[in-house]
C-alpha cells in the first residue's frame, strides 16, 4: 500500500481555510496545517488585551479550526520576515495598508518552504476566485503561484475547477472532480458545504485576518511612520496600536492610555519601557508616553491622563508620574476639558 | 527522559505557543517541559496546542502573576 500524499493548508482560523482542508480530508490526503504570526493578525494575543475576570476566555481559532479536522498545526514566527512585506509591497496596498497580494505571495512562500523541509507533496489554501477584490482574481492567482515558488503545487480546493488543473489534480493524488467551483463574494455555498460537514461554529472575520485593514489601526500606523524615525516598525510598535486612546499633541511624543480594565492589564506589560503616568487620587487608567518628553510635555500628558480618570470634573487630580529609569514623582494638575483637547490630538 | 523550563513571561500569545512548539521539535519522547508564561491566554492556547499535536498536559499552577504548565511529551505520532 502507498502511503498518502501529504497537503499543507494554510489555516487562518476562517471557515474557507478550514473547509479547503476538510475537503482534501476527504479525499484521503495527509494533511496539517500551517498558521502564521505577523504580529498584525488579529489572533492570539487579543486574549492580553481582554478582562481578564467574568469574560470568556478568547480562544486562537486557528488551533481552534485545527483541533476541530483533527490535524496538527504549526505555527510559524514570521514577524521579521513579514516587515518587508509590510514595508515595501511590490504591487502596493489594498483599500488601507493592506499588502494582500505580497502577503498571499509570501505566507505561501512560507508553506512551500515549510513543504519541501517536511517532505509534503503540495499546498492548499481557502481562496476563492473573485472573494477578494486585491488578491483572489483570475489574473492575481498565478502570480501568487510563481512569486512564492509553489507553481502548481498550490491547489485551492473551493475553486479548483474553474482553474487549470494543478500537479495533484494531474497526478491523481487528488480527484479534480470532488473539488469545488466557488466564485464571487457570496458566503452561501461555504455556508452550505459547512452545514454538508456538520461544521455549525466557526469565526467569521469581518473584512480580512489581519489589522492592516482596519481603518483605525492604519491610521496610527501612519502616524507612527511620520513621527518616527521614518517608515519601519518593531513587534512592539504595531502590538501597541492594538490598544488604547492615542493622543499625538505634540510631534516628538504620544501619549496612550488604557480604555478599560483589559486594555490597562496589557499596558501593564509595557510600562518599564515608557515613562508612565497614573492617576493618585482618583480611578483611572494607566498612561503611557512614547516618545521624548520634558517637563512641560509631561505635565501636559498629565492634564490629559486627568480627563481620562474619574477626576474629570474636579479643579485638580494627583497623577503619579514614573520615569523610564524608575524615578517617581507626583504632579497636581487640572484636568482637561473635552473642548480643550483639538481633534488631531486623536489619533 | 529530562526535565526542561522553558521561559515564556511577558510574551504575547501565540509567542508563548511558538515557543513551546520551537523547544519541544529539540526534546525527546517522556521528556518534560515546564513552560512559565504571563498572558493568560496560554491556559486555553497551550493545552489545544498540546491536544492537537499528541502531547500531554500534567499540570497547570496559577500563581498570582505567573502560571506554569507542565508537559509530556510525546513523539509517538510523529
Ligand atoms: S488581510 Fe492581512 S493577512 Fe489577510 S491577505 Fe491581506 S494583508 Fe495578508
Amino acid at each position: 500500500m502507498t502511503s498518502p500524499r501529504k497537503a499543507v493548508a494554510l489555516i487562518s482560523g476562517g471557515l474557507d481555510s478550514m473547509l479547503a482542508a476538510q475537503v482534501i480530508l476527504e479525499q484521503g490526503v495527509h494533511v496539517e496545517g500551517i498558521n502564521f504570526f505577523t504580529g498584525f493578525c488579529v489572533e492570539g494575543h487579543t486574549h492580553a488585551i481582554r478582562k481578564h475576570e467574568g469574560a470568556k476566555p478568547k480562544r486562537n481559532n486557528a488551533l481552534w479550526v485545527a483541533e476541530q479536522l483533527g490535524i496538527k498545526l504549526h505555527i510559524v514566527d514570521v514577524v521579521e520576515e513579514y516587515k518587508d512585506v509590510v514595508l515595501n509591497p511590490k504591487h502596493g496596498y489594498g483599500a488601507h495598508l493592506n499588502p494582500c497580494l505580497d502577503c498571499k505571495g509570501f505566507m505561501v512562500g512560507q508553506a512551500h518552504r515549510w513543504m519541501e523541509e517536511n517532505g509534503f507533496d503540495f499546498i492548499i489554501t481557502g481562496e476563492v476566485l473573485g472573494q477578494r477584490p486585491m488578491s483572489q482574481r483570475r489574473d492575481t492567482f498565478p502570480i501568487i503561484a510563481r512569486e512564492s515558488g509553489a507553481g502548481d503545487r498550490l491547489l485551492r480546493p473551493l475553486c479548483a475547477q474553474l482553474l487549470p488543473p494543478t500537479l495533484p489534480e494531474r497526478e491523481g493524488w487528488v480527484d479534480r472532480e470532488r473539488l469545488l467551483k466557488f466564485s464571487g463574494r457570496s458566503r452561501k455555498p461555504q455556508m452550505a458545504l459547512a452545514a454538508q460537514f456538520k461544521i455549525s461554529e466557526y469565526a467569521q472575520p469581518a473584512g480580512g485576518c489581519c489589522f492592516l485593514t482596519d481603518p483605525n489601526y492604519t491610521r496610527k500606523l501612519q502616524d507612527l511612520w511620520r513621527t518616527g524615525a521614518g517608515k519601519h516598525y518593531e513587534l512592539d510598535d504595531i502590538m501597541l496600536l492594538k490598544v488604547g486612546r492615542h493622543l499625538r499633541p505634540r510631534p516628538h511624543f504620544k501619549l496612550i492610555i488604557g480604555r478599560e480594565e483589559g486594555e490597562n492589564n496589557f499596558l501593564e506589560g509595557y510600562r518599564r519601557q515608557f515613562t508612565h503616568l497614573r492617576p493618585a487620587s482618583h480611578n483611572g487608567s494607566l498612561a503611557l508616553i512614547d516618545g521624548s518628553a520634558d517637563a512641560d510635555d509631561i505635565r501636559l500628558a498629565a492634564r490629559l491622563t486627568a480627563r481620562y480618570c474619574q477626576g474629570r470634573d474636579e479643579a485638580s487630580v494627583r497623577i503619579e508620574v514614573t520615569e523610564k529609569d524608575g524615578r517617581a514623582y507626583e504632579l497636581d494638575v487640572a484636568p482637561f476639558t473635552s473642548e480643550e483637547i483639538p481633534r488631531e490630538w486623536h489619533l | 527522559m529530562s526535565e526542561h523550563t522553558l521561559d515564556a513571561r511577558n510574551l504575547l500569545c501565540p509567542m508563548p505557543v511558538i515557543r513551546t512548539q520551537n523547544k519541544i521539535r529539540t526534546l525527546a519522547d517522556g521528556d518534560t517541559l515546564k513552560v512559565i508564561c504571563t498572558d493568560p491566554g496560554t491556559l486555553s492556547d497551550i493545552p489545544a496546542w498540546c491536544r492537537i499535536n499528541g502531547h500531554s498536559v500534567l499540570d497547570t499552577q496559577k500563581g498570582e502573576r505567573e502560571l506554569v504548565i507542565t508537559i509530556r511529551i510525546s513523539k509517538g505520532a510523529a
